[in-house]
């Protein structure tokens, strides 16, 4: 056996440290750029407690949405997909919006935030339209990607619909969506950490099962998988988490896309590679994509969101070319 | 060895019948070929045993009811090579065969030492090393088949059905093929049953066959038995010349029509 894995092995096992060096390499730069200047012992404060949450809120929102677009593609078998063309990002918008115009005020005191929640449900309700649909239309990839982008113009039409109803809500509405990773805390770190850590253990755990699912639905089933269960709960782990880092930093798109073909592109496609180190490249990115935000305008920020579309949109119609999707 | 049993095997999509009382008994070790025109219920057969389509009637393996296995179970007890399957560009011949340890790993479980060693000895004795760490993608026809009846062979199971092994590989590739199966059958003693649509390659490589018209078998037994002129010109709607080798091997001619 030894003599088999000779040639692959040795370039697997240092592809995770190298990426571990690269995140720690995007966090240190994320604590020391900002506008106040470099680290000093006068600006500790200003690191500790507006750049540190600022950096870890972006790794896991990039760590997590980067997790569940290569969960995705696996379950989808198709490179396209990701948490926004899937329309999930769409409907944890529309929920939120929900819950902002009918209980914000009334389930203040709750003793769960209903918010994420919706945001869930509204996630899961558009995936599931998106696949039922693309499904009915042979399933292929353009039919997925096609039927994604109805499902979120159709979320989002509603969506913007209800605001204009209720325009007292707007504002709140919209500083939700657009994000607010440029104003993390530590507390949102801590509201979303929780439904990340078991969303991508969950993930973690199927990442051989995404192995099997490439053969196909029916070969799979065959070599002995149970493939509804499978996509059942990794369509919902990706799905929650999604749903999680969207309630804290808005709609960041293409970073679910990105990440994951990078990786495949490195380091091979097998889910058991691409999934771990789709998490830690993600982080990396989306630290770094935090960083020209803050010092390319004096005084305002551009979101993130912007810089990773500007990278993405190009990476996109790249992945489109290369990879040969069946129409 | 195992052997296979069917009583009464229907299997319909929608309104359209696809396979009528479906009644045989594959010994163990033995090569059972499925032959008949399209739409015949060949595949239906293999389909329903791999358990990929609902049936009616009643499947065993060893006597025992197929349906009431778990999905690995059945995996373990059969392995099923489909007509064209789905090979990802980007896997490794490795990788894919890998696959066929699948029954044996738990739910979160990973492949063992034993799962590697035997892949390996696998790709060995099938002289397919060197593909371990090629991409599928860059593979020919007849590479990329071998490597699936390597899969389905790592999976270790008493039963192993072929749906239409070599309809995609030239002749030289269909032999080669064939020739694996039958040598696999001898050392593991496997019991196959298998759809085909040469004839005459049927006819050399299987023990018995069954031809299939509209859902039902109307004929079965050896190939000088099924393979008669007569019996294809009225199934297939064919006109072919039927020739019998000194070695017993059947040989199964079109002929072209006067007429033209």
């Amino acid at each position: 056996m030894p003599e088999l894995q000779a040639d692959r092995r040795p370039s697997r096992r240092w592809w995770f440290p190298v990426a571990l060096v690269l995140l720690a390499a995007a966090a240190a730069l994320g604590a020391m750029i900002g506008p106040a200047g470099g680290i000093s012992s006068t600006n500790w404060e200003i690191i500790w407690n507006i750049r540190l949450p600022r950096v870890v809120l972006a790794g896991i929102v990039g760590a997590m949405l980067s997790l569940a677009g290569a969960s995705y593609q696996g379950v989808f078998r198709n490179p396209l997909v990701d948490p926004y063309l899937l329309g999930a990002a769409a409907g944890a918008g529309l929920g939120a919006s929900l819950v902002f115009i009918y209980g914000r005020v009334s389930t203040a005191g709750w003793l769960v935030d209903p918010l994420p929640l919706a945001a869930f449900v509204g996630a899961l309700l558009a995936v599931t339209v998106t696949y039922t649909v693309g499904a009915s239309f042979g399933g292929s990839s353009l039919s997925l990607v096609l039927a994604g982008v109805a499902v979120a113009a159709l979320a989002t039409a509603v969506q913007q619909y209800l605001l204009l109803r209720h325009s007292e809500v707007i504002k709140e509405v919209y500083s939700w969506i657009s994000g607010r990773v440029s104003t993390a805390t530590w507390s949102d770190v801590k509201l979303v950490l929780p439904y990340v850590v078991v969303c991508s253990i969950v993930l973690l755990l199927h990442r051989r099962h995404l192995d099997v699912l490439r053969v196909g639905d029916e070969e799979a089933a065959t070599l002995g998988s149970e493939v509804r269960r499978v996509r059942l709960v990794v369509v919902i782990a990706a799905t929650l988490g999604t749903a999680a880092v969207v309630s804290v930093s808005g709609l960041i798109g293409f970073v679910g896309i990105m990440v994951p073909h990078l990786v495949r592109l490195l380091a091979g496609s097998s889910y058991r590679l691409v999934l771990p180190l789709s998490i830690v490249v993600g982080a990396a990115f989306l630290i770094l994509a935090d960083i020209p935000g803050r010092v390319l305008e004096q005084g305002a920020e551009t979101p993130i969101g912007v810089v990773t579309a500007l990278v993405g949109a190009p990476m996109f119609i790249f992945v489109l070319r290369t990879r040969r999707v069946p129409a | 060895m195992s052997s296979i049993g069917f009583e009464c095997l229907n299997v319909r999509y929608g309104q359209q019948e696809a396979l009528y009382a479906f009644t045989d008994q594959v010994r163990p070790g033995e090569w059972l070929c499925l032959i008949g025109p399209n739409g015949a219920g060949k595949s239906s057969v293999l389909r329903a045993v791999a358990g990929l389509v609902r049936h009616r009637g009643i499947i065993t393996v060893d006597g025992t009811p197929l349906a009431t296995r778990s999905p690995r179970r059945r995996a373990a007890l059969v392995a099923y090579v489909p007509q064209s399957p789905l090979m990802p560009d980007d896997m490794t011949g490795l990788e894919y065969v890998l696959l066929g340890r699948n029954p044996y790993i738990g739910y979160f479980g990973n492949e063992t030492k034993h799962d590697r060693a035997l892949v390996a000895d696998v790709l060995a004795r099938l002289d397919l090393e060197a593909f371990a760490s090629r991409r599928l993608g860059a593979l020919s026809g007849g590479e990329r088949q071998r490597l699936v009846i390597a899969r389905a062979v790592a999976q270790e199971a008493p039963i192993l059905l072929l749906d239409e092994p070599t309809s995609a590989l030239d002749i030289g590739h269909q032999q080669q093929a064939l020739e694996l199966v039958d040598r696999l059958r001898r050392e593991h003693g496997l019991t196959v049953v298998s759809a085909m649509h040469d004839l005459t390659l049927a006819g050399l490589y299987a023990d018995r066959l069954a031809l299939l018209h509209q859902g039902h078998v109307v004929a079965t037994g050896d190939a000088a038995h099924v393979l008669r002129p007569e019996t294809l010109s009225e199934f297939y709607g064919v006109s072919v010349s039927v020739h019998h080798e000194p070695d017993g091997t059947v040989v199964v001619v079109p002929r072209r029509s006067a007429s033209i």
